[in-house]
């Protein structure tokens, strides 16, 4: 199975080349044959990488020990689900993922071009092979996820218990889609370039790719978000983490692309400032999967091992040169053919949302790599921490907020005073009204997080009316009922519409950020049972010791052997308003030394984070016990000395009774968030709105089956 | 005003903001930030009142727990220095002896004390556990 694994690359490899060399020798020398070999060569990569990837999987799923990488990050305790998951947790087989998606979505973005830009694809196919090529290069030569080990280990050390949570099963898929998607606007883009035609037709090509690039990264960095927030036990979604910076940063400069091109479509202009955006999309893309990748930056993320930083710092600085370079060749060409018309209008509000976003991108970047340019600058290293990310991001956030309600309603080319009072009297007076109804209520002592729920309140006010505008005019043109004229409005301008619902959903994410992180009410205390503690207006009471031993009653399904936790009575005002069971889950580790009852608790523990949600707060728990208690250590330590690896789950038993009997104090924490719901609610709206932006209007699918009807037709008059 | 004039000036007035709020992140950054320094640089530099974020591998035995109160030592990665830490907040999961952690501390006295809610476990293990016996190094 390995050895097939390993051929698979090695002809993925061969293919790749061949791809890139027919394709280059194709568009150079015009002969379309050679194009249409190279692009089928992507298709050939995406069914190849495919079988390499089912063969990980198979190895996986059967426990396979002879592979090193699942004897690094699988075992058979690890639950079948996670197992299947494991595969993208080493280095080697997120390499093999990012590669395989790569051509999958390379294979789709080809496929839906064949008939067009046939000399824009050429160079796209080869931009995205040489992509696709130094990755299957990399686990050829440097991180082999079909490496074996002979004779294979009895058990493998098991994922890794933090990752043990459902939406890691679909972070890295989805994050890594994001990225891979991103490299095809890349390399259209280059390819325009290349090609010298730098029309909106290669827009038109990418922008569903660009949008579903968006549309996935957003995802993932929100699913990783919730991960962090519900399984690791700090509470908090958003550290500013370098990883999670990486993934961040060409989402920005993404959504600005999205934007921008709406200029370029309509007036002709900023067309230097897109193919630079999507230039610098694509290449923050694979900074951000170097960044995982090379050790360089202190991150709870990062892969052990730097060997792969050299040929990462190699590719990007290739495509920093020759971004560049291209740009600055083509400039001529790329010269805009209209001129804003008034800084009143809808073209200077897109550019000021860009700026905005690409000046929140270059704040991230800076503070990101900081640790780096500091010690280049000054021989030593030092980073800046999360108050200085939130001095210039809060800023920024409340101004694209506002720019996201402002753009909507403001006219095209030139804004008069007179439709500039007709679209903003809504809008401005539903922030008004939120303002004063949120100081009579006492919301006072946080102007951020009050100017962000005015701006929020801005933005519904604004795209509330252009919904009732819309849905008005369809009644009155076409006489439907209000439900169906506004499904009639969606379903015909899905870009424009669904494009709305996202701008509310991003308000309504940062509705919840601002109030989550303003209004936040915690508490880390040591508690015994029947012990209470006040964490803002809620009393939180510990009841009773729990624990859950071996995997078989592990309610998490995550394959801890041992559950310590605690049973939590929370009340209001003296009335009940839940029960919350917080546990911390020990895993068996395959350090002997640690004896045969030590070794099967003495792995990472994790902790099984309590939430009770609701739609106005969540009321959060963690729990640290102290297995380290002395009643508790001198029970594995005789159970070391006298029962073998066969009986030492009767230890864990004694251990678990011993501290429902005596509970030593444990350490909990407590956090009471206001509206943190609602980020998650955002985030889905955000996720529809998207949806329906991306999804082909009635006119396209109506324009693509009569094209299809028309092929039919013509082949079968030649067959005649 | 001629358009011509109407855009350079616009594009003046925007180089000058750029450049203006440019200045500021790199000034802000430098003076914000905190020197990543090992536990024997630490011990060498460190000066009472400042900042700095220590980087060193916890001692095995030195973890210990008076109320809200996390005291452990760390030490560099060879071994040698070892410099003692009282912490207060957030312990992530990972948090075990032997483990590399990272925390900004504050000289005080001949200790050190953690700010709030500042340790972060370095874990390459969060995806691939090394070897027994390497350095576990993201």
């Amino acid at each position: 199975m390995a050895g097939l694994g390993f051929a698979c690359l090695l002809l993925a490899l061969g293919v790749c080349l061949y791809g890139i060399g027919a394709s280059l020798y194709g568009v150079r020398s015009g002969r379309v044959e050679f194009s249409e070999s190279g692009r089928r060569a992507v298709y050939a990569l995406a069914g190849i990488l495919t079988v390499a990837f089912a063969v990980l999987e198979v190895a996986f799923l059967r426990n396979d020990f002879t592979f090193n990488t699942v004897a690094d990050t699988s075992s058979r305790t690890t639950p079948a689900f996670y197992r299947a998951a494991a595969v993208w947790s080493s280095q080697e087989g997120s390499l093999l993922l990012w590669a395989w998606l790569l051509s999958l979505w390379s294979s789709l973005a080809l496929f839906l071009t064949r008939r067009r830009m046939r000399d824009v694809a050429a160079y796209a196919t080869a931009i995205l092979l040489g992509l696709g090529g130094f990755f299957v290069a990399l686990m050829v030569f440097y991180a082999n996820p079909f490496a074996t080990t002979r004779p294979a280990p009895a058990e493998g050390v098991g994922l890794d218990p933090l990752l043990r949570f459902p939406t890691m099963m679909i972070h890295p898929p989805m994050l890594y889609s994001g990225y891979t998607l991103c490299t095809i606007p890349l390399a259209f883009g280059m390819g325009a370039l290349l090609a010298r035609r730098v029309d909106a037709d290669w827009i038109k090509a990418i922008r569903r790719f660009s949008f579903a690039a968006w549309l996935f990264l957003g995802a993932g960095i929100l699913l990783g978000a919730r991960w962090s927030y519900s399984e690791l036990g700090w509470g908090g979604y958003w550290g500013w983490d370098a990883v999670e910076n990486a993934s961040l940063m060409p989402w920005l400069t993404g959504t600005a692309f999205l934007h921008s091109l709406m200029i370029q479509e309509k007036r002709g202009m900023l067309k230097v400032w897109n193919v630079s955006l999507v230039l610098a999309t694509g290449t923050l893309a694979v900074m951000g999967t170097f960044l995982v990748r090379s050790g360089i930056l202190n991150s709870i993320h990062a892969f052990g091992g730097a060997t792969l930083g050299v040929p990462f710092v190699v590719l990007i600085g290739t495509l920093i040169a020759g971004s560049i370079y291209l740009v600055v060749s083509r400039r001529e060409m790329l010269r805009s053919s209209h001129r804003l018309d008034s800084l009143l209008s809808r073209e200077s509000i897109f550019i000021a949302n860009n700026l905005v976003l690409v000046g929140l991108c270059f704040v991230i970047f800076w503070g990101t790599y900081f640790p780096l340019i500091s010690e280049a600058l000054t021989g030593q290293e030092a980073s800046v921490g999360p108050p200085w990310f939130d001095r210039y991001t809060v800023p920024l956030a409340l101004v694209l907020v506002l720019l996201s309600g402002v753009g909507p309603v403001i006219a095209w080319r030139r804004a008069t005073l007179a439709n500039a009072r007709r679209n903003f009297l809504v809008p401005v007076l539903c922030a008004l009204a939120t303002f004063a109804v949120l100081v009579l209520a006492g919301v006072h002592g946080k102007p951020l997080a009050l100017a962000m729920f005015c701006c929020a309140a801005f933005v519904f006010g604004s795209i509330a009316q252009e919904f009732v505008r819309g849905t008005r005019a369809r009644m009155a043109i076409a006489g439907e009922p209000a439900p169906a004229a506004l499904f009639g409005l969606i379903r015909r301008n899905r870009r424009r519409y669904g494009g709305y619902v996202v701008h509310v959903g991003i308000a309504v994410l940062f509705v919840g950020v601002a109030a989550s992180s303003s209004f936040q009410h915690a508490s880390e205390l040591s508690l015994s049972p029947d012990q209470s503690t006040r964490v803002g207006a809620y009393t939180v009471r510990y009841v009773r010791p729990t624990a859950t031993i071996t995997p078989r009653y592990d309610e998490a399904h995550t394959g801890s052997t041992l559950a310590l936790g605690a049973q939590l009575e929370v009340t209001k005002g003296g009335r009940y308003v839940a029960t919350l069971n917080p546990s911390e889950g020990f895993y068996a580790s395959q350090d002997a030394s640690q004896g045969t009852v030590g070794s099967l608790i003495g792995g990472q523990p994790v902790s099984h984070v309590a939430i009770n949600a609701g739609i106005t707060r969540d009321v959060w728990s963690a729990i640290a016990p102290d297995i380290e208690a002395p009643l508790l250590q001198r029970i594995v330590k005789v159970g070391n000395s006298t029962l073998s690896s066969e009986e030492a789950l009767v230890a864990i038993g004694y251990l678990a009774r011993a501290y429902l009997r005596s509970p030593p104090p444990a350490q909990f924490h407590f956090i009471v968030s206001p509206l943190v719901m609602w980020i998650w609610i955002g985030g889905l709206i955000v996720f529809g709105g998207g949806l329906i932006a991306i999804w082909p209007a009635p006119s396209t699918v109506r324009r693509r089956a009569a094209a299809r009807a028309r092929a039919r037709a013509v082949r079968g008059l030649a067959r005649v | 005003m001629n358009p011509a004039r109407k855009r350079t000036v616009r594009l003046v007035v925007a180089l000058t903001a750029a450049v203006v709020l440019a200045s500021a992140l790199i000034y802000t950054s430098f003076s914000a930030a905190s020197p990543a320094l090992s536990p024997s640089q630490l011990v060498r530099q460190a000066q009472p009142g400042r900042s700095y974020q220590v980087t060193g591998t916890v001692t095995a035995g030195s973890v210990r727990r008076t109320g809200e109160v996390l005291h452990f030592s760390v030490e560099d990665r060879a071994g040698g220095t070892v410099i003692p830490l009282s912490y207060t907040g957030t312990v992530p999961d990972p948090f075990h002896q032997g483990r590399e952690v990272i925390v900004t501390v504050q000289k005080q006295g001949s200790s050190y004390v953690g700010e709030r809610n500042s340790l972060i476990t370095k874990c390459p293990s969060k995806y691939k556990t090394a070897p027994a016996g390497e350095n576990q190094n993201s």
